[in-house]
Formats: C-alpha cells, structure tokens, sequence
C-alpha cells in the first residue's frame, strides 16, 4: 500500500512537470529587428514553414533596435538571430554566422544617401552640413556607419557637421523622415529602399538616391554560438534549401532575397575596416 | 406714402411677415450663434484634451530627443479621421523653451530646430504669448484677424517644462462645418417662412377684405342707404362677425326708413293732389251743372234757328265731356252701393273678353270668393276693371293677364300679373299721379282713380315691374256678409 502511494505521487510529480511530461524540446527563437519585421503575416508564415520543416515549435522575437537583439543573444535568450552587418562584426566574437541572404544573386547590399525628391540640388553628403540627418540604428552599418565613415574620410567630425541628427530605429521610417522633409539627408539600406520601391512607390518617389556607397557583405543571420550543432545545421539547411520548394520561393520573394548561403566572415571585412578607421572599437 | 396709412387689406398681412420674418430671423440668428459657440467649444475643448494627452506622452521623447518617436505621435492625430473632421487639426508642432521646433507635423514648412519666430508674424506672436505667460494648463490662443486658432499646452512633468505643444486648427474647416449648419438653419427658416408667410397672408385678408368692404360701404352712408352686404362673407361670431349684424340690422333700418319716408312723400303729394283735384272739380261742378240746365231749358223754349241749335249743341257736347272729366276726377268713395259677390268677378270677366279679344290677349281670373264681401261693388268692379285694362293695354299680343282675387282674415287681396312693357322706373316714381302714363292711351286717370278708390276704403296698393312682370297688389280691408 505504502509502494503504490509512492507510485502515484511520482506519476503525479511527472504529470505536473511539462519538461519531464513531455519529450518536445524547447521552441527554438529567433530573433528579428526592422529589416523585415514590419510585414507581420509574411514573417509569421516564415516561422509557419520554420515550424514545419524542423518539426518543432519556433518562436519569433521581435525588436526595434539591434542592441536590444545582441544583448538578448549575449543573454542567450534566442537562439538564432538576423541581425545587420555591424552588429555582427562589432560583437564579431559573440555569435556564429549561420546564413547570408542572395539580393539580386550576390551576398551583397549597399547603402543609399538619399534627400527629398524636392531637393534637386546635393550631390553628396559633403552638402549635408548643417542639415538634418537622419540616423537608422547606432548599430546599422548603412544607417549609421557608412555616413558616419564617408564624413570621414572627408576628415569631418560627424558629430557636428549635421545641425541635428535623429534616430528613427527602422530604415523604412528613415525613408519616410526624408520623404517627409522631417530630416534633409539619411543613409538606407538598398535592400529596404529598393523594397520600398516595389511596395510603396509612392514613399520612395518622395525622396532621390544621392549616390551609392560600395557593396557591403548582406545582413546575416547568425546563430548564438552555444547553440546545438544539430540545431545550427537544421536551421541553416532550412534556410539554404528555402529555392527548392514553392513555399520557401514565395517567403522569399516576399522577403524581396533570392536565397540563402553558408556564406563567410571574410564578407564583412570591409565593415570592419571601416568601423575601426571611424574608431568606433 | 405712410405705411400706417396703408388699407387693412395690405397692413395685416404685411405686418405679420414683417413680425413673421423679424421672429424667424432673430431665432434662426440666435440658433446659429449657438451653434457657433457650440462648435467653437466643442473643436476647442476635443483639441485641449488632444493637446494635454499628445504633452504627456510627447514629454518622454523631448527629453531623449527621440524626434521621430515624437513625430509619430504628433503624426497621428493629423491622419485620423474623415477628411473635413472638425477637430482635425491643421498642424501640430513642438517648440523647446527657446521656441525652436522640436519637432513639426509638417517639416517641410517648419523644419527641425528652426526659431519659430521666423516663420511669419504671427508664430512670432505666438511666441512671444508664450514666453509672456507660461500657462500651467492648455491655453487657448487667438489673434484677430487671423485665420487660425492655437490652442498651446505645455510639455512638462512634475513642473520640469520642457518645451511647448500646439495645435494649429484653421478656422476655414470650423467655418465650413459652421456654414453646413448655418446653410441647415436657414433652409429650416426658409420652409417654416413659406408656411407662415402664406398662411398669415390668407387670415389677414380673411379679416381684412370683409373689414374693408364694411368701411368703405358705411363710408358711403353719408350718400344714401348702403348696400346690403351678404352675411356669407364672415361668418363668424367674433366681434368683426357682430359687426357685419349691426350693419346688416342698419341697412335694413335704413332702407325701411328710406321705403317709408318715400311712401309718406307719395302718399301726402297724392292726398294733395286728391285734395286738390276734388276742390276743383266740385267748384267746375256746380256752374257746370247751371250751364247744362240753362242750355236744356234754352233748347226747350223752341223758336231757334238751325244755326242757334247747332251752337247749343256744340257747347253742350263739350261741357259733358268736362262734367265727364270732372266726375271722373272726382272719386266718390261714400256712393250707396251693394256688396261685392263672386257674381261680380264673372262681371268682369265678361265685360273685359271683347277688348282681351281684340288683343288677343288671354284673362286668366282665378278667385276664391264664395260668399259676398262688405265692400261698395261699384268700386271693386272699377278697381278691377282699371288693373286689368291695364295689363291688357301693357300685354303683348298673345300674352296672358293673371289676377287673383281672394278673401281672408278680414281683407279682399287682388293681384294682377302680366308680361308685355315693363313700367319705366320714371313712371313708377310717380305711378299713381294722374296723367302720369304719358297720355299713350287715355287721359291716364285709372291708375289715379284706383289709387283714390282704394286710399278712401283704407286698403293699400303697390306695384312693381321687374324682368318683363308687372305686378299689381291691391289689399281692401273687407268684413264677410253675415
């Protein structure tokens, strides 16, 4: 009698449990920020497709700046995180490259200095000064460093050569402040601003693209390093074979990418190179 | 020309539209400064609300310079709504307590940063009403002239005052919308005057008109008796409607009066003349019978030549014809008499079938006698004879004479009825005077003679002749033979 009572409340133990309960394993998370965050449905169908190919439950975690995405990978609250080309080379040491996205068949994206389409006049940031600028993210590379750098080289001081400079956390508010007149001047990210383009022509015809910067290595995504092998080669294969089925093409057509590559560090040395010339580390 | 001297027929109505339209115009004008105040208030209290709310959360992002965080903010209530909302506001910005932009819903007209005071006069003032008095809550703010108002909130915690918010609301949106009601108010007073004005207009004639026909007809008393005014025309029973009764009782009196006076006038000239004519023809009468004796007993004396005789006989003729004349004039009424008896009706008829014959005129008698009456039959038979003489004389060729003769509550009524020439109202005027019908037929004594028969037995006599009938209407007091 005293045996079968031990038996119950140890069952009664399991039952309560849900960890010991059941054999699932824990929701892989990924984090997102701005770069696609802003279409809802398309990334909730992207952790629909995520779910079904792992066969294990996904949980998408959304944040408006790339700090807050890097300290919750430091953190180790996510598992797997798409962040900018900056945040990847500046906390280089911290995460593991697990994927880098095809624009226009290439790894590569590059930024845009864009006025108001009002403003017919400047044909560089040299013309900036004393303007409004628009910042992205002090951890966006094209709307934060790239400017920042070619000011630069010009042997500014970013820091006073705009009247005032603003941070909008998004590269599409970025297009819109400019569109607006609220900012003179911003950086943006080509993939967004071509994006931009196709889904809302009106906003971007509100603003010309100045001149282009140099190609940069794509926003990666990557993964936070004690992440199970196993784990990093589902998700990365998951994400590399996205071409081979039409669900996986559609995700990405609406991502406005042509794919996924393994990719190397060595795409981002340029970004790192420039962060160290504007001494940020 | 004096209004106030204008006829009823026009000052009654048109003095209720001018009341109608004073009244319609002072309400409608009082509504709609109402509505204006309503408005006003309205759009003033939802955007202070707005403003203080928009503060509050704005505080946040000045204090971290999060412009567009706080451009977000200001953004939204600028694209809320219908176009054309009231409280839309036109533009809403942030000033820093140096009253340069924060940040502005319309960066391209106020861009970052910039001192609002450069920006046009009236920013300037608006600026310069902010630093002058720093209101703790949201201040409405208003320059004349101006075709906006600003309500100005400022953006501060715990006393800590960072800057300032406005919203800028054009009085053209608040305009339009007043105009919408104000446009609604005076389609409202438009229908109720096309109700009223028409309705005041018909009662002020309906008491008007028959006020005016009533002035203008006593006016006319002074010139004789007014006519009659039908009762239909106001039939109410207010006091316009008793005034209509008293002038219908006043005419009636005073053609009564008049019908009296003119029937006194008739009377006492006929008695006169009556008077008259019986003073002569008695004093013609007795020479006259002294002459015809003396000639008779001249013609008896014999011994005269054909010629003498000749002469006498000449005078003699004509002083007949005169005595004939002279009797007729003189009406006798106290002759000794037997009674009149329905016998005496047929009489009539008889004796007048040869001259209706000859004029191929139709008598129709119709008489209701059955028992003699006390009255002279000599005079009835003349009276008779005379009226319907008359008729014959006056009928058409194959026309009909009626008389009715019948005998009730004391008194003979004959009446005669016949088409043919009308009386003239000159001669009607002067009917019964002798030789009044112009001498056409006869010396014109019948009439004058039965005016006289029947003025001695205290009857009555009337005559009227109106759309090709002549009546005749003879009433004799009379007794039935016991």
């Amino acid at each position: 009698m005293k045996l079968f009572i031990v038996i119950l409340l140890v069952v009664a133990a399991i039952l309560a449990n849900p960890a010991l309960a059941a054999a699932e394993p824990a929701p892989l998370r990924v984090g997102l920020t701005e770069t696609v965050s802003d279409q809802y449905q398309l990334t909730e169908e992207w952790r629909r497709y995520m779910e079904h190919k792992l066969k294990r439950r996904v949980e998408f975690i959304r944040r408006d700046s790339y700090i807050e995405v890097m300290d919750m990978l430091r953190l180790k609250k996510l598992d797997f995180a798409w962040i900018c080309d900056y945040p990847f080379v500046y906390f280089r040491s911290q995460v593991r490259l697990l994927a880098v996205p095809l624009y226009h068949g290439r790894p590569y994206y590059r930024a845009y200095l864009i006025v108001p389409a009002t403003d017919l006049r400047t044909t560089s940031i040299a013309q900036l000064r004393n303007t409004v600028f628009a910042y992205t993210d002090p951890y966006s590379n094209t709307g934060y460093l790239t400017p920042r750098y070619q000011l630069y080289r010009m042997g500014e001081k970013p820091a006073q050569f705009f009247r005032q400079t603003f941070f909008t956390w998004s590269h599409r508010k970025t297009v819109e402040a400019v569109a607006i007149g609220l900012a003179d001047g911003a950086a943006v990210s080509s993939h967004v601003w071509d994006t931009l383009a196709i889904v809302k022509p009106e906003l971007t015809a509100a603003t010309r693209i100045v001149s282009r910067s140099p190609e940069y290595g794509f926003s990666p995504i990557v993964a936070q390093p004690s992440v199970r092998d196993e784990d990093f080669r589902n998700m990365q294969k998951l994400l590399l074979e996205m071409v081979t089925d039409a669900e996986g093409k559609a995700l990405l057509r609406g991502l406005n990418i042509d794919g996924f590559i393994a990719g190397s560090p060595h795409l981002y040395d340029e970004v790192a190179r420039m962060m160290k010339a504007v001494g940020e580390k | 020309m004096n209004l106030l001297n204008l006829s009823f027929r026009y000052k009654t109505p048109l003095w209720g539209s001018i009341l109608i339209v004073a009244a319609t115009l002072a309400i409608s004008a009082s509504l709609m400064n109402q509505a204006y105040d309503d408005l006003k208030s309205d759009l003033l209290n939802s955007s202070a609300n707005l403003s203080r709310t928009l503060a509050k959360t704005l505080f946040p992002t000045m204090m971290h310079e999060e412009v567009w965080r706080a451009f977000e903010i200001i953004r939204a209530p600028l694209h809320n709504g219908p176009d054309g909302s009231m409280v839309q506001p036109e533009m809403i910005f942030a000033l820093d307590n140096r009253q340069r932009v924060f940040v502005s819903g319309q960066p391209k007209s106020l861009p970052l940063s910039a001192d609002i005071r450069q920006f046009g006069e009236e920013y300037a003032r608006l600026a310069d009403r902010i630093v002058a008095s720093p209101e703790p809550d949201a201040a409405i703010i208003e320059f004349s002239g101006s075709r906006h108002i600003y309500v100005a909130v400022p953006v501060s915690e715990e006393g800590a005052r960072l800057g300032t918010l406005v919203i800028v609301h054009s009085k053209d949106v608040f305009l339009a919308r007043f105009k919408s009601v104000a446009s609604r108010g005076a389609v409202i007073g438009l229908l109720v005057l096309t109700v009223l004005l028409p309705i005041n207009w018909y009662w002020g004639q309906r008491i008007a008109v028959p006020l005016v026909q009533l002035a203008r007809n006593i006016g006319s008393v002074a010139h004789g008796v007014p006519p009659e005014l039908p009762l239909e025309n106001y039939a109410y029973r207010d006091e316009l409607g008793q005034l209509f009764e008293a002038y219908g009782l006043m005419v009636k009196t005073l053609q009564e009066k008049v019908l009296l006076e003119q029937g006194m006038i008739r009377s006492e000239r006929l008695a006169a003349v009556g008077r008259l004519s019986a003073g002569i023809a008695h004093e013609i009468n007795n020479p006259l019978g002294g002459m015809l004796i003396a000639l008779d007993n001249f013609k008896r004396r014999g011994g005269h030549d054909e010629r003498t005789l000749k002469t006498v006989d000449m005078i003699e003729r004509g002083l007949s014809q005169i005595r004939d004349t002279v009797s007729a004039m003189l009406v006798e009424a106290k002759v000794k008499s037997r009674e009149f008896t329905p016998q005496d009706v047929e009489d009539v008829d008889t004796l007048l079938s040869g001259e209706a014959y000859k004029r191929a005129v139709i008598i129709r008698i119709t008489s209701d006698l059955a028992k003699p009456v006390a009255l002279p039959t000599t005079l009835v038979r003349q009276i008779l004879m005379n009226l319907l003489l008359n008729a014959l004389q006056a009928s058409e060729p194959s026309g009909t004479v009626y008389c009715s003769i019948s005998h009730n509550a004391g008194k003979l009524v004959i009446e005669t009825k016949n088409g043919g020439h009308a009386i003239s109202e000159d001669v009607m005027s002067h009917l019964f005077e002798p030789f009044a019908s112009g001498e056409k037929d006869g010396p014109g004594l019948g009439l004058w003679v039965t005016y006289q028969i029947v003025a001695q037995l205290g009857g009555q006599i009337a005559a009227e002749s109106r759309e090709g009938v002549t009546r005749f209407y003879v009433a004799l007091p009379a007794g039935e033979i016991s």
